[in-house]
């Protein structure tokens, strides 16, 4: 009976070691202090309708990077304590079979720690900020006034966050992640060799967040495709647009693979069938095979928006249109299409045959050559233009150095004879590094300090921006390039211990200082936020338009009305607004009716119900499964039966928010003149400012008390 | 402080602080990369040499084409700064045909230089082929436990954990499986590139050594808990001092029979070196027949992951 309801879990899955016991205080008392706070504001209700349960492609995008950043914090305090486990991992004794002095982690807890960081930090923050980018930001560049399906996008979110949960679910159940590698290889993967829950929670966490990605993809190709502004045809998208077009295709190409691949990869855990064993006619090497297949694309799914986000940052910033419009747009075609035909490259390894292996490394050859037109058309564009160096402008540059040595060490990698004595090494982990953080994590940044003003109307502080800007670069360097070099001396990755005469512990040290400066570089960032909001007033975005930016998104007011225009603009070229806004052409106001997507609450229902059936198959509570998936289907139904999920907000009521949003305006401008004077903060007076209202803060208090 | 005098002074203290950051870098790198004695470029075989001869040719020429083209884009960057009144502002300029077609038979020209390289020497080095000097090789087979190696000599009939012993300029024909592990992949850096080792299958990876010395290799795929220590030595020898080894090894009387077998898979971490005098003719054939077709006979409760030694 008691297995019946309980599963596996018993009192043994409960928090005892200190990792976990020390995750679960904090996920508690961050909830508890959470909690305190919003009920102290009285702001449930508002939570709750103003964003919880909103369909606005803005507050979800607004979403995604808040809880994208809190998991970037969380995925960086793994990569801190990789780094410093390496530091310290070194045996002193020489030769095999002597006492391995092991660092402070154990075997076990290092492993899952560096598959939670690749899950986390792919999964939970890169996809996270890109989805977040695109909400935001695509339907206000092609001029539409929602998504397709504003229910798909709620609850696309929703299932993310399920994810999320799932992820981080073993610090108080269980007790253990998958000590697998992020794509938690076959048959180190399976039953025999990972009997625990780990694989489990793992398996769960990508399959919900993974849905959601799916729906969220469909849904971004439908609107794109459909919703865009009339004489917005094809070929006057902007850039940003095409690559997540591109990226969204992508997705949709290969994200039902995963989906398949996991389920496959659950039914041999679950009940025992024989898809990826080693044994019973069980293929393994199928399992590494369609991993890739999602695993390689997926990365370029992340990139080619940060590609799109570059290229408007160097037209905008170059005061130029981007040089060349139909070879970037052909460029990044060509990168998604390549992309799908290269994921034997990850295991040149596995020993298929030369052909096979030249084949593929052909693909990988090729792919560079649609990247290398991107580079091209930004250096045309910026040849003749007026170049402003704003912290989004630091982005692009730090961007391509780094991701240039990304590529330089890829295309030795598509040697197959070459990666035979690079792959698994830590030369291969620097070299994706050098992407994924270079293109994609320094192109959400470029974009959040692009689009920043956009997202909340003031701008975002420049000069602490600076200083975090050179803390990544300071910070990658150091942790970086030491981490090629370590490849070139035969160090493989996920060691949690080594012998200290490989030599490699000077490089390992150096790793670490570069990964504590990079942590000052985020803490930076959070700073250059707080500073910002102290400063609004002064960095108040009068205009809408602060880079005099060239896309529809910046003829709207910073941020823009929930419907985003009150009339949906004409497009005549690519740059239209642009070309309205120097010829003074900008349309005046006129009000229509608008049909506004109702609220709902039946996203975070499925989510929540999707996250259930997970525990319960993690845990054999089946019980719980099966009534999860009735509540999803119920909660389906439901909303489909639910006819009046659209409200019309007239002309009138537009007319009369629009002049209260005038009001407001003008109270902001005054603020924002009176505060013209002021510096813009620094590192040294925000903590001034910071330690004022500290003392302030207990002065009043004693005052209260006497 | 005119805009101009501060983009300048700004650039200065960026290439300053570049210039201190690389300098430093480059000589703590130096410093402590003297010495090396593991990895890729340290090389002690003719397949070894080759492969990093093919790193260093393919690294040289995307070099050749890279650096001018991002010091271009830096370039223009620095010579197009709103600051810079003597550069030229063109909003409107118009990027003709020329520049399109250049823009992409540049970089696909660069790649086809590439493939030419990359066809013929994938195929050179395809690690089936054994290496031709004239001397036929021995075969030494490989089989992944967790988490040690162990080396069977099928012409010498003995075999060795954590520890392969080969003879200098003799081609070595290893051929690699596993038994009761995930995926696991052999790498002896100074000799050589990685194949993974894999139950049921058996891949063939054909190395040789040229000089006398200990060479560490591993596991570079990760394969459970004691993935990391996972490490065994390739000691090269003398063709004179190998036969000596081997006749030692052969005298000192520790049969790997089935006892000794079962053993060796339960799952242990940092085993120490041993050699076994003898082992039964049919183990290898065994070991790989196991994963194929029938399973009855197969004893699966020794797969068990939990209570492994130390």
């Amino acid at each position: 009976m008691r297995h019946f309801w309980l599963g596996k879990l018993d009192s043994h899955a409960l928090p005892h070691a200190w990792f976990t016991i020390g995750g679960t205080a904090v996920f508690l008392l961050a909830a508890l202090i959470t909690v305190i706070i919003i009920t102290r504001m009285k702001r449930w209700k508002w939570l709750w309708n103003e964003w919880l349960t909103s369909v606005d492609p803005k507050k979800i995008g607004i979403m995604y990077f808040i809880v994208g950043g809190v998991m970037l914090l969380r995925g960086g305090l793994d990569a801190l304590m990789m780094w410093l486990q390496q530091a310290l991992g070194a045996s002193n004794m020489p030769g095999i079979g002597g006492e391995a002095a092991h660092g402070y982690l154990s075997s076990e807890h290092f492993q899952q720690i560096f598959t939670a960081h690749g899950n986390i930090m792919v999964f939970f923050v890169a996809m996270a900020f890109i989805f977040g980018l695109i909400n935001y930001i695509v339907p206000l560049q092609i001029g539409a006034r929602d998504l397709a399906s504003p229910f798909m996008n709620t609850l696309g979110f929703w299932l993310y966050v399920g994810g999320v949960l799932m992820v981080n679910m073993f610090f108080m159940f269980g007790g253990e992640y998958a000590a697998t590698g992020w794509l938690a290889i076959a048959p180190l993967s399976g039953k025999v060799f990972s009997p625990g829950v780990g694989v489990d929670y793992w398996i769960w966490s990508l399959q919900i967040s993974g849905v959601g990605s799916t729906l969220g993809a469909l849904n971004f190709i439908l609107t794109i495709l459909k919703m865009r502004a009339p004489g917005m045809t094809l070929s006057k998208m902007p850039l940003f647009t095409w690559g997540s077009l591109f990226s969204m295709l992508m997705a949709v190409t290969v994200f039902p693979l995963l989906t398949a691949t996991l389920f496959l990869s659950f039914f041999d855990r679950y009940l025992g069938t024989h898809f990826f064993t080693m044994t019973a006619g069980g293929d393994p090497m199928m399992y590494t095979n369609l991993i890739w297949m999602w695993g390689h694309p997926e990365v370029y799914i992340l990139m080619l928006p940060a590609f799109g986000v570059f290229s408007e940052v160097v037209a905008t910033f170059s005061r130029k249109p981007i040089a060349s419009y139909k070879s970037n747009v052909i460029g990044m075609a060509g990168v998604s299409f390549m992309a799908l035909s290269v994921w034997l490259h990850h295991f040149f390894t596995m020993g298929a045959s030369t052909d096979v292996n030249a084949f593929f490394g052909l693909m990988t050859l090729i792919v560079a050559i649609p990247t290398a037109v991107l580079f091209f058309t930004w250096i045309a564009t910026m040849r003749g233009g007026m170049i402003r160096f704003e912290t989004p402008m630091l982005w692009f540059l730090g961007f391509v150095a780094i991701f240039a040595v990304g590529g330089l060490s890829g295309l030795i990698l598509a040697f197959p004879p070459a990666d035979f004595q690079l792959h698994n090494s830590l030369f291969l982990v620097a070299h994706f590094h050098f992407n994924v953080i270079g293109g994609v994590l320094f192109g959400i940044f470029c974009g959040i300090n692009y689009w920043f003003s956009k997202f909340t109307g003031f701008k975002l502080n420049q000069r602490i921006g600076r200083q975090a800007f050179w803390c990544w670069i300071l910070g990658f360097c150091l942790s970086f390039i030491p981490m090629l070099i370590l490849g070139l001396m035969g160090a493989t990755r996920r060691l949690d211990h080594y012998d200290a005469s490989t030599g490699w512990q000077p490089f390992f040290v150096l790793m670490l200082i570069g990964g504590i400066v990079i942590a000052i570089g985020t803490v930076l960032q959070l700073v250059q936020i707080f500073a910002s909001v102290i400063q609004r007033h002064r960095l108040y975005d009068a205009t809408g338009d602060p880079w005099d930016g060239r896309s529809l998104e910046w003829g709207t007011t910073s941020p823009p009305p929930s419907y985003n225009f009150t009339v949906i603009p004409t497009v005549t070229s690519f740059d239209t607004f642009w070309e309205a806004k120097k010829n003074h052409a900008l349309p005046g106001p006129a009000y229509e009716d608008i049909v506004i997507p109702k609220n709902t609450a039946a996203g975070i229902y499925i989510a929540l119900f999707a996250f259930l059936l997970g525990f319960g198959f993690v845990w054999e509570m089946n019980w719980l499964a099966v009534v999860s998936i009735i509540g999803i289907i119920v909660v389906l139904i439901t909303r489909g039966y639910n006819e009046h999920s659209e409200y019309i907000l007239t002309a009138a009521e537009v007319e009369k928010n629009e002049e209260k949003r005038a009001e407001l305006h003008k109270k902001r401008l005054e603020q924002h003149k009176a505060a013209l004077h002021e510096e813009e903060m620094g590192l040294v007076d925000f903590m001034r400012y910071m330690l004022k209202l500290g003392m302030n803060y207990i002065r009043q208090k004693r005052r209260k008390r006497t | 402080m005119s805009t101009q005098h501060k983009h300048k002074h700004a650039v200065a203290k960026a290439i300053l602080f570049l210039g201190v950051v690389f300098g430093g870098l480059g000589a703590y790198i130096v410093h402590f990369t003297k010495d090396i004695r593991v990895g890729p470029l340290t090389t002690k075989g003719p397949i070894a040499a080759e492969q990093a001869n093919l790193i260093y040719l393919s690294l040289g020429i995307v070099l050749a084409v890279l650096v001018p083209t991002i010091l271009l884009l830096y370039f223009f960057a620095w010579k197009y700064r709103e600051s810079n009144n003597k550069a030229v502002y063109k909003p409107g300029a118009h990027h003709g045909k020329a520049f399109v077609m250049t823009m992409w038979i540049f970089p696909t020209l660069v790649m086809l230089v590439l493939a030419f390289i990359l066809v013929p020497v994938t195929r050179r080095l395809d690690p089936r082929k054994p290496v031709n000097n004239g001397t036929a090789p021995i075969t030494i087979q490989v089989v992944a436990l967790r988490w040690k190696w162990l080396f069977l000599y099928p012409e010498q009939q003995i075999a060795t954990v954590n520890s392969v012993t080969i003879p200098k300029d003799q081609p070595v024909t290893f051929e690699l499986t596993a038994d009761e592990t995930p995926m696991s992949s052999f790498w002896i850096p100074n000799l050589g590139g990685m194949l993974y080792a894999m139950t049921g299958h058996v891949n063939r990876l054909n190395l040789m050594a040229t000089a006398i010395g200990d060479y560490s290799g591993s596991s570079a795929e990760i394969n459970g808990a004691g993935f990391a220590g996972m490490r065994f030595t390739a000691n090269v020898t003398s063709k004179q001092d190998f036969g000596k080894w081997v006749n030692q090894v052969q005298y000192k009387t520790n049969p790997l029979d089935d006892t000794a077998y079962a053993n060796l898979r339960k799952p242990s971490e940092a085993a120490p070196v041993t050699t076994y005098s003898t082992y039964a003719p049919d183990l290898y054939n065994t070991i790989i027949m196991k994963y194929m077709g029938d399973m009855s006979g197969m004893d699966m409760s020794s797969m068990n992951h939990e209570g492994h030694t130390k």
